[in-house]
């Protein structure tokens, strides 16, 4: 997994990176510094307008036209100044030297208000730096004026974070503010209330039902919104959805049928699924809950896709799975839960009997709720995956 | 104990801080999961059990494969997938 830095800098990223630092303009061909000679060798006439982008290590590019006449386009390295010596003389082979320095001093005059810099020859060069614009050096007045000012703003940021953190309560103090009746009451009465003995379930799913009911839309509204963005849709007919598919679905430069991959999740995966079920059964009883549990099957999910392809995976679950299960949950949520919303958010009895706690079916409606909880969560993380890789699910 | 809590919080720092400085993408990727498996142990000394549960399954398992799906699709390790293609 040796990865060289000119393998990235082909790539998109790559490209995008250069344009942050700076270093091309991303409106300029990319082919820019293959025309450059052939354009050379084509101008018989001579004569440069030279326009300088870079910022200041590199990629200075340099091109020549001289009013309807054929133009010379000469990139400049401006680290390594051989790059443009060598076009230089290939101008000078073409027979255009004299032409070239003459209209090279015209192209100085003339690029003087487009903030331009001149440099096909070293005297040239040293001549475009005497002519260097005010409007540039203003510029990196500015770049150096920035750099100062974020560093003041980072320092600034973190000494005010340090600062309050030292005015917050001590770790651990009972003393502290969140050490008040409402915790005590949650500690003294919950197990009675709820019925539940892990008393963060009883405080997520019962106290506080109406705000996990909120989270798991906001979870459904974000798989919709990556739906909206990423989904390719099929049964449109639309021109070129073939080639979007094809270019979504990059699972086929992958080695298939990985046989290392494979044994592992032949091992891992159902060890995965019963732990996540356990984790969403036993919600109210042990450490977990729908979310968490909902996030393990997701990610075992994520494995067993990766191992065996999407072929294997679309027979049990397809969009309309998808669809099914997170509306039908979210919904069966809803019924039993928002009447809290018309009351004030008080709490009303569902008169489901609590049961004995510690038993698995016990404390009336948590245990469906967490069920719902995990599957919303599952699907979503699938989703995701999914709509990712390829573009449907 | 106490110097477990004080090497557990030391690499957190570690992980926050050369996750930003590192230049290559995979590479910081691989250390934000480790900085989510640490943060998973930190979970459970605090004596949080579910939160470990959640850290360890979205940080550093859903989440990281998230952002390598997302460099592939960024073409930042497309390289590596044409040799693969061809050695396989």
């Amino acid at each position: 997994m040796s990865r060289r830095k000119d393998d990235l800098a082909d790539s998109r990223w790559g490209r995008f990176k250069r344009w942050l630092d700076g270093e091309v303009d991303p409106l300029m061909a990319p082919d820019m510094e293959t025309v450059a000679p052939r354009s050379a060798e084509a101008a018989g006439q001579a004569g440069s307008a030279v326009r300088e982008e870079a910022a200041g290590q590199a990629g200075s590019a340099v091109r020549a036209e001289t009013g309807g006449q054929a133009g010379s386009a000469v990139r400049e390295e401006a680290a390594g100044q051989t790059g443009s010596a060598v076009r230089a003389e290939t101008a000078v082979q073409t027979g255009t030297a004299a032409a070239v320095q003459a209209g090279a001093g015209s192209a100085v005059r003339q690029a003087a208000d487009r903030t331009a810099l001149a440099g096909t020859d070293g005297s040239v060069r040293s001549a475009a730096q005497a002519v260097l614009p005010a409007k540039r050096r203003k510029g990196r007045l500015y770049d150096r004026v920035y750099q100062v000012m974020s560093v003041i703003l980072c320092l600034g940021i973190i000494s005010v974070l340090l600062w309050t953190i030292a005015y917050l309560p001590v770790f651990g103090n009972a003393g502290n503010p969140d050490n008040n009746e409402v915790s005590a009451r949650y500690i003294e009465r919950g197990l009675q209330e709820t019925g539940a003995v892990n008393i963060v379930t009883g405080m997520i799913l019962d106290y506080r039902a109406f705000d996990t009911f909120g989270e798991s839309c906001v979870l459904f509204i974000a798989s919709c919104c990556v739906l909206v963005l990423l989904r390719i849709d099929k049964e449109s007919g639309a021109e070129g959805v073939k080639e979007r598919l094809k270019a979504a679905d990059d699972r086929r430069f992958e080695p298939k049928e990985d046989i290392i991959l494979q044994k592992c999740a032949m091992v891992l995966s159902p060890v995965i699924f019963v732990f996540g079920i356990y984790i969403i059964l036993n919600g109210h009883l042990s450490p977990g809950g729908g979310f968490s549990g909902g996030a393990v099957l997701g990610s075992g999910l994520i494995l067993y896709l990766n191992a065996f392809g999407f072929e294997k995976t679309e027979r049990f679950f397809n969009t309309k799975t998808y669809r099914r299960i997170t509306v039908s949950a979210l919904s069966f949520y809803c019924l039993a839960k928002s009447y809290s919303f018309f009351t004030g958010a008080n709490h009303l009895e569902s008169g489901i009997p609590l049961g004995t706690p510690g038993a698995i079916i016990s404390s009336g409606l948590i245990l469906p709720l967490n069920i719902c909880v995990g599957m919303v969560v599952a699907c979503t993380m699938y989703a995701f995956y999914t709509l990712f890789r390829k573009g449907d699910m | 104990m106490k110097i477990f809590e004080i090497i557990l919080l030391v690499c957190l720092i570690v992980c926050a801080v050369s996750v930003s400085v590192t230049k290559d993408l995979l590479t910081s990727i691989v250390i934000f999961m480790s900085y989510s498996l640490i943060m998973c142990v930190i979970w459970v000394l605090l004596q949080s059990p579910d939160l470990a549960i959640t850290e360890a399954a979205v940080g550093a398992g859903v989440t990281s494969i998230l952002f390598f799906v997302t460099l592939k699709k960024i073409r930042a390790i497309r390289k590596e997938e044409q040799d693969e293609q061809k050695e396989g």
